[in-house]
């Protein structure tokens, strides 16, 4: 942990520096899926470091958001966007700004685990295989993983089988491998799109305590449908609606005096 | 039924009846030996119809079996005894009436791996750009047109196509260049349809981990989609090669003769062939009584090898199937 984190338990407020650069700053975004406009002149700034959770209901465009912000969206062909998100300051929709880099220093973990059909070794040194400019040396490579795995609390529970096959492992253990297939390439902020949706609560609980372990070291932007997890384990929290960004507000007091109708409605359960 | 009914629980009569007294009379029909569960009438007559329909099925399946069985037999029993060493390793003589189909099975390896180079390459590619690159536009469209199109192509509009391509406009000559593109052009759809199929298999989930980690798009096709589709792509690739030993019209005008005194040297050259060969001893050659076996032995051997390149085809599917786990 570096030295200007105090960090001691859930309750405890971060205390980063000041002045930090955002994470992630979204400026009057547009967004449109063919003809069906998916968000609508979003204004959005992401503290660096913390984990800040998105809620709303199912189609607010929650994920599309998450999925802007490493440009995965491109891949459908029919996506068109205005406005700009800058990470870490730098726009990553200008022209100079490459997809590829973006994604590598963006990271994005998915609802369901999602490791490649390769040994635990492979899908930790994927990433960084992809970009690197010629294959790293053995010991390196081994330091590589062991720092990964052991940043996700994974490498006491895997250590003696990282030639198994990753599709073999449980679910938690698929979805923190996810994670650790991050780290190598030194991404400095973490998508997360329901991380925890397709795991039982241990391992859901599990999960959630690695995502907070990681605060401070990377800023984590999580999607989540689950009210409770985005209270216990966020710090601030987001809420959307229809395309829109209704609040954005420090976790705690969006759930205890939310400022918009909306917001206490939806907490509350009236809808969603 | 005939349980008799309390009066007083007749409810246009007594609407505050003990509903329970009407329960009971019910609980009563059921214990008095009514099974109320037994099937009616109709419902018998509906079942033996269901049977007989099942059966007639049944016996349109088996029809379909009796042929394949009926040329198995006939090819075993009348065949089977020619195949000896000497039938699969000496070349024809005496006007094909004696010796073996040694020239004719060189000749087949020789036209089936030629076609094969050229297939499966060109076959591989085009359905990578069409599953992985291509977006859905007119031009995407019209292409898969065209494949489902030329699949339909009958195999003699091919060969003529062959004559005039390859022999002709390239000149290649009557050759096993020739022949070996004839049966590629033929065989192209397949390669296509199967390996695009064997792509698009593979789990979305692999390319967005990819995608996600900063991947390009060949760098996920090489390194995930490929590793992950080989065994469809294998499979498409047998059944070309068994079509390829079949085929019989598309190399007679471009490649194949009825008869070459020497082995091939090159792709240049003339070469028998199983399927053609089988063409000719059954119609093109005069055979007494002691050489009728002939074309049974030839066909046989046609119907074994591509028999063989089948079971391999379902053997790798099974192999590498086995080594999948998503």
């Amino acid at each position: 942990m570096a030295d200007d984190l105090s960090l001691q338990g859930r309750t405890t407020i971060l205390s980063l520096p000041k002045n930090r650069t955002p994470a992630i700053e979204v400026e009057d975004l547009n967004l449109w899926y063919g003809k069906f406009q998916a968000l609508h002149e979003v204004d959005l700034v992401i503290k660096s470091g913390i984990v800040t959770a998105l809620i709303g209901p199912s189609g607010c465009g929650k994920s599309t958001l998450l999925r802007s912000c490493n440009r995965i969206n491109e891949r459908l062909g029919y996506v068109t966007t205005t406005g700009s998100i800058k990470v870490l300051g730098h726009d990553i929709y200008g022209d100079d700004a490459s997809q590829i880099q973006v994604r590598r220093n963006v990271g994005m973990v998915f609802q369901r685990p999602n490791p490649l059909p390769l040994s635990i070794r492979d899908n930790v040194l994927f990433g960084h295989r992809l970009h690197a400019e010629r294959r790293a040396n053995r010991s390196d490579e081994d330091a590589m993983v062991e720092q990964a795995l052991r940043e996700v609390l994974l490498w006491d529970r895997v250590k003696d089988r990282l030639q198994h096959k990753a599709t073999g492992l449980s679910l938690e253990e698929q979805q923190k491998l996810c994670i650790a297939r991050l780290l190598p390439t030194k991404p400095t902020v973490l998508l997360m799109d329901e991380p925890c949706s397709a795991l039982d609560p241990e391992a859901t609980s599990a999960v959630e305590d690695l995502i907070w372990d990681l605060r401070g070291h990377y800023s984590i932007l999580i999607v989540t449908h689950n009210m409770a997890q985005a209270r216990r384990a966020s710090d601030e929290c987001v809420f959307m609606l229809m395309g829109r960004v209704v609040e954005h507000t420090a976790t705690e007091r969006m759930f205890v005096s939310p400022q918009k109708q909306e917001t206490s409605d939806y907490i509350e359960g009236r809808f969603g | 039924m005939s349980a008799p009914r309390n009066p007083s629980t007749n409810p246009s009569t007594d609407p505050g009846a003990d509903p329970g007294t009407d329960r009971e009379a019910h609980a009563n029909d059921a214990t008095a030996g009514h099974q109320i569960f037994a099937a009616t009438a109709r419902e018998g007559a509906s079942l033996r119809r269901q049977q007989a329909i099942r059966g007639l099925f049944l016996l349109t399946t088996l029809l379909l079996v009796l042929p394949v069985l009926a040329i198995l037999g006939k090819l075993a029993i009348e065949g089977g005894p020619a195949l000896t060493w000497e039938f699969f390793t000496e070349e024809p003589r005496n006007g094909m009436k004696d010796g073996g189909i040694f020239p004719a099975l060189i000749g087949t390896i020789w036209l089936t791996a030629g076609a094969l180079g050229v297939a499966v390459p060109l076959g591989v590619a085009a359905a990578i750009y069409l599953s992985e690159y291509a977006s859905d536009n007119w031009l995407t469209r019209t292409i898969n047109l065209a494949i489902v199109n030329l699949a339909g192509v009958p195999s003699i509009v091919h060969a003529l196509f062959g004559v005039g391509a390859f022999v002709h406009f390239m000149a290649f000559g009557t050759s096993i260049l020739a022949a070996s593109c004839t049966l590629a052009v033929m065989t192209l759809p397949v390669v296509i349809v199967s390996t695009r199929e064997s792509l698009q298999a593979v789990p979305r989930a692999f390319r967005e981990a990819c995608w996600s980690l900063g991947a390009t798009r060949w760098q996920t096709i090489w390194r995930v989609v490929l590793p992950n589709s080989g065994s469809g792509i294998l499979t498409g690739v047998i059944l070309v090669v068994s079509r390829a030993v079949g085929e019989t019209a598309p190399i007679m005008f471009t490649g194949a003769a009825f008869f070459v005194p020497f082995l091939p040297q090159s792709v240049f050259d003339q070469t028998m062939a199983l399927s053609l060969h089988l063409y000719n001893v059954s119609t093109q050659v005069n055979l007494d009584d002691q050489h009728k076996h002939l074309p049974f032995a030839v066909a046989l051997t046609l119907i074994l090898v591509v028999l063989a390149m089948n079971a391999l085809a379902i053997w790798f599917r099974m192999k590498l199937r086995g080594r999948k786990k998503w």
